[in-house]
């Protein structure tokens, strides 16, 4: 009877087990077919007539270059605006405001909930601000701010969190020397902080990568065949361009669509070795 | 001492510049958030004065563009909690599952590779995700289901809880990696299986913390666009036939905005209508989720 009670229970424990195991196994094997259906149907199509070409009625024609020339005018902005404008308010959260305060709680509560605003609420207040108000149009700069507003409270989060976790005798030591609280910051704090903000950073900017819904709210186009030039021309990116390929009934613009997606994939991934790569060259400057 | 005087000063006065401009960068945020609901309630205020509030919430015909004109939101929105409901069943399983094995039961090394492979998926962009739901997920749905139309919301419901398991297993992982270890050893220690320890004690004592990633993933799920944009279809039907075309409130909007919509027009306004709806929905939820947390919060 006991031993039976001692069975079963192990019985359980292993059956348990394996429904936990295959739940796991279960989103590996999906990263897998996912990447497997990507490859098995775009690597054919990828070659560097496609990339250094426009997009074309004729997908055996169709290229990338102005969604890729896109992608990066829009993704630069974007760095340029929203690194210092995050990192800045982290600074000011974590060293300067005071905790207790309402106006600071306000701002935290705020962050944390913009964070789950669905991205293309966004763009229906980029195309509300800056689109129509600011009247920016539907250029390049219009997406970069629209984009700049959506990954602001993650680098925001991120800043602060690797802010936090400097080490206060390192802050009280530098002010001890008489040096003023900003050059605590920018001599002591930054550098400290500099892999945890850089990952964070790097994580949110692969996300406006790959972002389409806020760009096509604020009307980027589907079609482009130019390169753009300044910041206030109209504009397309990789994601986009993608999607406009895969709504095209034909079998060769899935093709292409996919041969699309193993760009934009290469670029996210270049993004997160950059990420890894700079973490450890500061991590052993600290140590 | 006079030049120290002069240049302390200077520097005092750059200080107090310098807090002023990170004031001010802090501040955006707010004016963010500010500038969301004033944008979506003007044009939404608009909206309401040509569309009574109560055919928007009651009737069951969406044809903002074709004449008749009807605006009854309800399609969309049983669209749009159709996919959030089916994606959660994937997502939620399979997350929590994958939450107890990497904490319960994988060993270090394991966990050390197989975490960051699931964080792979949730760095995926969704447009990948919409490909893989049309290119793959429906064809193969169609040779079990052969009456499966082209665009239906199963399939983006199940690309979508996919993309959306490792925002399940990562939250509900760290509240259980939060709980003791004593209290794990204690329980091993009168004789518990692992399956017991997982089930009866870390489960209950990180409730609060799965329950939010629940509510976090429904809303996340309700505000993703580009895969219900691409494989659930353009069809605002009143259904809960997961294998009909369908139509989402965030499809309804990329669909509009693909055309060129003129400020103004009552098509305009309703984007912003229903973008006010959403922004409303997840805004509770995510809420909900905070006071979860808050509420039910284990302190240990």
């Amino acid at each position: 009877m006991r031993d039976n009670n001692i069975s079963s229970r192990k019985l359980k424990n292993a059956v348990f087990h394996g429904i936990v195991l295959g739940a796991t196994g279960f989103g590996i094997v999906a990263l897998i077919l996912l990447l497997m259906q990507v490859f098995r149907t775009g690597l054919m199509w990828l070659d560097w007539d496609f990339i250094l070409s426009m997009p074309s009625r004729f997908p055996e024609k169709a290229g990338i270059l102005s969604a890729l020339a896109g992608s990066i005018w829009t993704i630069g902005l974007t760095i340029l605006f929203s690194l210092p404008l995050g990192i800045g308010t982290a600074i000011y959260l974590e060293e300067y405001s005071n905790k207790k305060s309402w106006y600071n709680k306000l701002l935290q509560l705020n962050i944390s909930n913009l964070a789950g605003v669905p991205s293309i609420v966004y763009g229906m207040l980029g195309l509300a601000l800056f689109v129509r108000f600011l009247n920016f149009e539907r250029s390049i700069l219009s997406g970069a701010l629209t984009l700049t507003l959506l990954i602001m409270p993650v680098i925001i989060v991120a800043s602060q969190e690797a802010i936090k976790s400097v080490p206060n005798t390192l802050r009280q030591g530098s002010l001890a020397l008489g040096v003023t609280k900003w050059q605590t910051i920018t001599g002591v704090v930054l550098p400290y902080a500099l892999p945890g903000i850089l990952t964070g950073s790097i994580l949110a900017i692969s996300r406006a990568m790959g972002e389409a819904a806020p760009l096509i709210m604020v009307g980027a186009a589907g079609y482009v065949a130019f390169l753009p030039s300044g910041p206030m021309d109209s504009f397309t990116v990789l994601p986009i361009q993608i999607f406009n390929w895969t709504s095209r009934p034909q079998a060769e613009f899935q093709n292409i669509a996919s041969a699309g997606i193993i760009v934009l994939m290469i670029l996210l991934l270049s993004a997160n070795a950059v990420a890894i790569i700079l973490r450890n060259k500061y991590q052993n400057r600290m140590d | 001492m006079r030049t120290l005087h002069k240049s302390k000063n200077k520097y005092n006065l750059k200080e107090s510049i310098i807090v002023k401009i990170l004031y001010v960068f802090a501040s955006i945020s707010i004016l963010t958030t500010i500038a969301i609901v004033v944008t979506l309630l003007e044009e939404t205020i608009v909206f309401f004065r040509e569309v009574s509030i109560i055919e928007f919430f009651t009737s069951t015909k969406w044809t903002p563009t074709l004449r008749p004109q009807n605006f009854g939101v309800l399609p969309l929105l049983t669209g749009t909690m159709m996919i959030a409901v089916g994606s959660c069943i994937v997502a939620l399983p399979m997350g929590l599952g994958s939450a107890i094995y990497l904490s319960e039961y994988a060993p270090k090394n394991v966990r050390k590779t197989v975490k960051p492979i699931l964080e792979i998926l949730a760095g995926i962009p969704s447009i990948v995700y919409g490909f893989f739901a049309l290119t793959f997920i429906t064809p193969l749905l169609k040779t079990i289901l052969p009456e499966t139309q082209v665009f239906n919301a199963a399939s983006a419901s199940i690309a979508m809880g996919i993309m959306i398991i490792p925002m399940v297993a990562s939250l509900s992982e760290d509240a259980m990696m939060a709980v003791p270890d004593s209290i794990r050893q204690a329980a091993y220690a009168l004789g518990s299986t692992r399956q017991e320890v997982a089930l009866k004690i870390v489960v209950p004592a990180t409730l609060s913390s799965i329950g939010a990633a629940f509510v976090l993933a429904f809303s996340r799920a309700i505000g993703e666009t580009m895969i219900v944009a691409i494989a659930a279809g353009q069809s605002p039907v009143f259904t809960l036939n997961p294998l009909d075309s369908i139509q989402t409130m965030t499809g309804f909007m990329v669909n509009i905005s693909l055309g060129d919509i003129q400020q103004g027009t009552i098509e305009y306004k309703t984007v912003f209508a229903v973008a006010a709806l959403l922004f409303a929905i997840t805004f509770v939820m995510n809420m909900t989720a905070k006071a979860i947390v808050n509420r039910y919060k284990e302190e240990y």
